[in-house]
């Protein structure tokens, strides 16, 4: 997984609360494979281009200023709805490195860790601050920063943030978590003989064929 | 019974609170084929084969009569019986009775148990926790990390209890229920959260109607939503193929008796709802939270002081289609879709037929049941009959138009009485629009070619 330290980048805020993953990313592109080159023309294909393919102007990730953006700052619970990991494949093939927000939908926010985007809980009211701030400078820059948990605006503002310290050592890291995993073989192998003895009604009959 | 639960499935204790969880069940559906294909270029193996069960729902047609998919499609669904194959996976796939909607052959077959930890790659996978089971969705990446470790990394959620006591009144279901619970408490209400139901009314409810309430509670912000066992569960259980048997029965039954919440059990949030308060409820708009009684009407975002929300009404409004004031009994539908993971089990189809037999669908309307087993079984009660004969669509099972991926979905600017559990811009076709509702209410508006208040019709 490729590691998070620290990003400085053009932020973009969206202020439309329970932002769903549908929305990222319509079901009909989940079969579409991540390393497509048009792969990332499918992130909130729906709401971002017209009927005829051409840009919708007045969608928010087509204005000037916000090309490039590496930093979504969201109203409450985006990313809601379906678990689809491809949201966040979506929104990193796009560029985005990090999502600000008061709350995340919970599946959405555990895949953001596994694909090197860092998810920030901020409170409401900072980050409602946070959008007026770029809404009133379009392009403003952010700088998010894992190691001290801070989001910095360019004029010195700083927010500190929580973050699990699991989750941050292994952004920091880019640590695959897999590979930990398999780190804990000899406590895995110790619980499923306890699980057997303690449980052994647990494992299903074989299902005939 | 969440922290019983968990506390038994702890195999490490990891930094920051997390815990190493242990799986039980992993359930897999042609979702699975992006984790499958990272597994076999890394060259690893499914750890517990025996603990893991795949189906075909998301991408098969259901077209009457063959599920038979475009080529694309049929690739896909062939990739997914070949790497279940090879990893030594049941597959209930394309021709087998057995097959259909992965949260609705779970319980069907006996998979899914009170006590144990169950997973899939599917936001509804809650509908589990029905039987006193800590069951939750996962990302693509989770479901790769259980193939191989059949464990997830896992902090302990808060705990939410929603007590809903009293009586339902007639013409009122558990889909109502769970509307109306998700109305209360937000789409974000329940974020971070497992939640468990409590309550009279939860208790009078059958398997089928207890699924339908924890199906929805990734609608609420919970990833798992429960409810503890009871005789109820366990006559439900008791007998099906891959159910517990003969002395494993026994040793289960005495384990899962011991599940319940303690009297004194403290939960992190409380919240209560009067079943008898309780209407047909259907959505207005784009969250499965704008939901309100169908004798309400249409609301006036003029009426909300807080902008963010006021701008969101709006915007769903005219996403939708609607003028406010308008009563909800005097919207037009182009369609009916009874199915979905939420809503297409043998109790919802009964509760249609009712209200469609010896009546006329006006508008095209599906009716999915949840998987083959359940289709026959309809069909040996006359379901079928009764649908057809009214003008409905019976079809093989799948998720169909729900979520639309197997190119099942409405056009654009189609209004659709849904069973299904997601009214989200686009989510059953781009441009479409979706009101959430019971099966009853859905055949209801089959009927009439608008939203209808099922008690005004007899059944």
């Amino acid at each position: 997984m490729r590691a998070f330290t620290r990003l400085t980048g053009v932020a973009v805020p969206i202020d439309l609360p329970n932002v769903d993953t549908d929305r990222i990313i319509p079901a009909r592109f989940l079969r579409r494979d991540r390393d497509e080159p048009e792969y990332a023309s499918f992130l909130f294909h729906d709401v971002r281009f017209s009927a005829d393919g051409l840009e919708k102007a007045d969608f928010i990730l087509n204005q000037r200023r916000y090309r490039g953006a590496r930093i979504v700052v969201a109203a409450e619970n985006f990313g809601c709805g379906s678990s689809r990991e491809a949201a966040v494949w979506v929104l990193a093939a796009y560029g985005f490195r990090a999502v600000i927000a008061p709350s995340l939908g919970d599946i959405f926010h555990q895949n953001c860790f596994k694909n090197g985007v860092l998810p920030v809980i901020l409170p409401a009211d900072v980050v409602a601050g946070l959008r007026a701030h770029i809404h009133a400078q379009p392009g403003a820059a952010l700088t998010v920063d894992l190691q001290p948990q801070t989001v910095s605006t360019a004029g010195g503002a700083s927010h500190r943030f929580e973050v699990d310290p699991f989750r941050k050592e292994m952004l920091l890291a880019g640590r695959d978590e897999i590979g930990l995993t398999l780190g804990f073989e000899t406590k895995i192998r110790e619980f499923e003989a306890r699980h057997a003895r303690e449980m052994a009604w647990v494992v299903p009959p074989r299902a005939s064929a | 019974m969440f922290e019983k639960i968990w506390t038994r499935h702890v195999v490490a204790e990891g930094p920051g609170g997390h815990v190493l969880l242990y799986v039980d069940r992993h359930l897999l559906h042609e979702g699975a084929t992006a984790a499958f294909t990272r597994l076999a270029r890394s060259g690893r193996r499914v750890r517990r084969p025996d603990l893991s069960f795949a189906t075909a729902d998301h991408y098969v047609r259901t077209a009457p009569g063959s599920p038979v998919p475009d080529d694309e499609i049929r690739i896909m669904v062939e990739g997914l019986g070949r790497h279940t194959v090879l990893q030594g996976i049941t597959y209930f796939g394309v021709g087998d009775p057995r097959r259909g909607i992965v949260h609705v052959i779970g319980p069907e077959q006996g998979l899914t148990v009170p006590g144990i930890t169950l997973v899939c790659g599917d936001s509804h996978t809650a509908t589990h926790g029905a039987f006193g089971a800590l069951a939750f969705g996962i990302g693509s990446s989770e479901v790769e990390h259980v193939m191989v470790t059949q464990t997830l990394w896992q902090k302990r959620p808060r705990t939410m209890r929603i007590t809903v006591d009293g009586r339902l009144a007639p013409g009122v279901d558990a889909k109502d229920v769970i509307l109306a619970i998700i109305a209360k408490i937000g789409a974000g209400g329940g974020v971070g959260h497992a939640i468990e139901y409590a309550g009279s009314g939860i208790r009078a409810m059958s398997m089928d109607e207890r699924m339908t309430v924890c199906n929805m509670s990734i609608e609420g912000g919970a990833r798992a939503g429960m409810i503890a066992p009871d005789d109820t569960t366990f006559a439900y259980v008791e007998g099906r193929p891959l159910a517990p048997r003969g002395a494993a029965w026994r040793q289960a039954l005495a384990f899962w008796k011991t599940l319940p919440s303690d009297p004194g059990a403290v939960f992190d949030r409380e919240v209560a709802l009067a079943a008898g308060e309780i209407a047909p409820t259907v959505t207005w708009g784009t969250s499965p939270q704008d939901a309100l009684p169908i004798t309400a009407r249409v609301p006036d975002p003029a009426d909300v002081g807080e902008t963010g929300r006021r701008e969101s009404m709006v915007r769903a409004l005219a996403y939708m289609g609607l003028r406010p004031g308008t009563p909800l009994a005097e919207i037009a539908v182009n369609r009916v879709f009874i199915g979905s993971c939420t809503n297409s089990r043998l109790d919802d189809l009964r509760a249609a037929a009712r209200v469609a037999k010896g009546r006329r669908a006006v508008v095209p309307a599906w009716v999915v049941p949840g998987s083959g087993l359940i289709k026959r079984a309809a069909e040996q009660e006359g379901l079928d009959q009764i649908f057809l004969e009214a003008g409905f669509e019976w079809r093989e099972s799948g998720c169909s138009m729900c979520v639309g991926m197997n190119g099942e979905t409405a056009r654009e600017g189609e209004r659709v009485a849904s069973t299904s559990n997601r009214n989200f811009e686009g989510r059953q076709g781009k441009g479409a629009r979706t009101h959430l509702m019971s099966p009853a209410m859905a055949a209801a508006a089959a009927v009439t070619g608008r939203l209808t208040d099922v008690r005004t019709l007899r059944t």
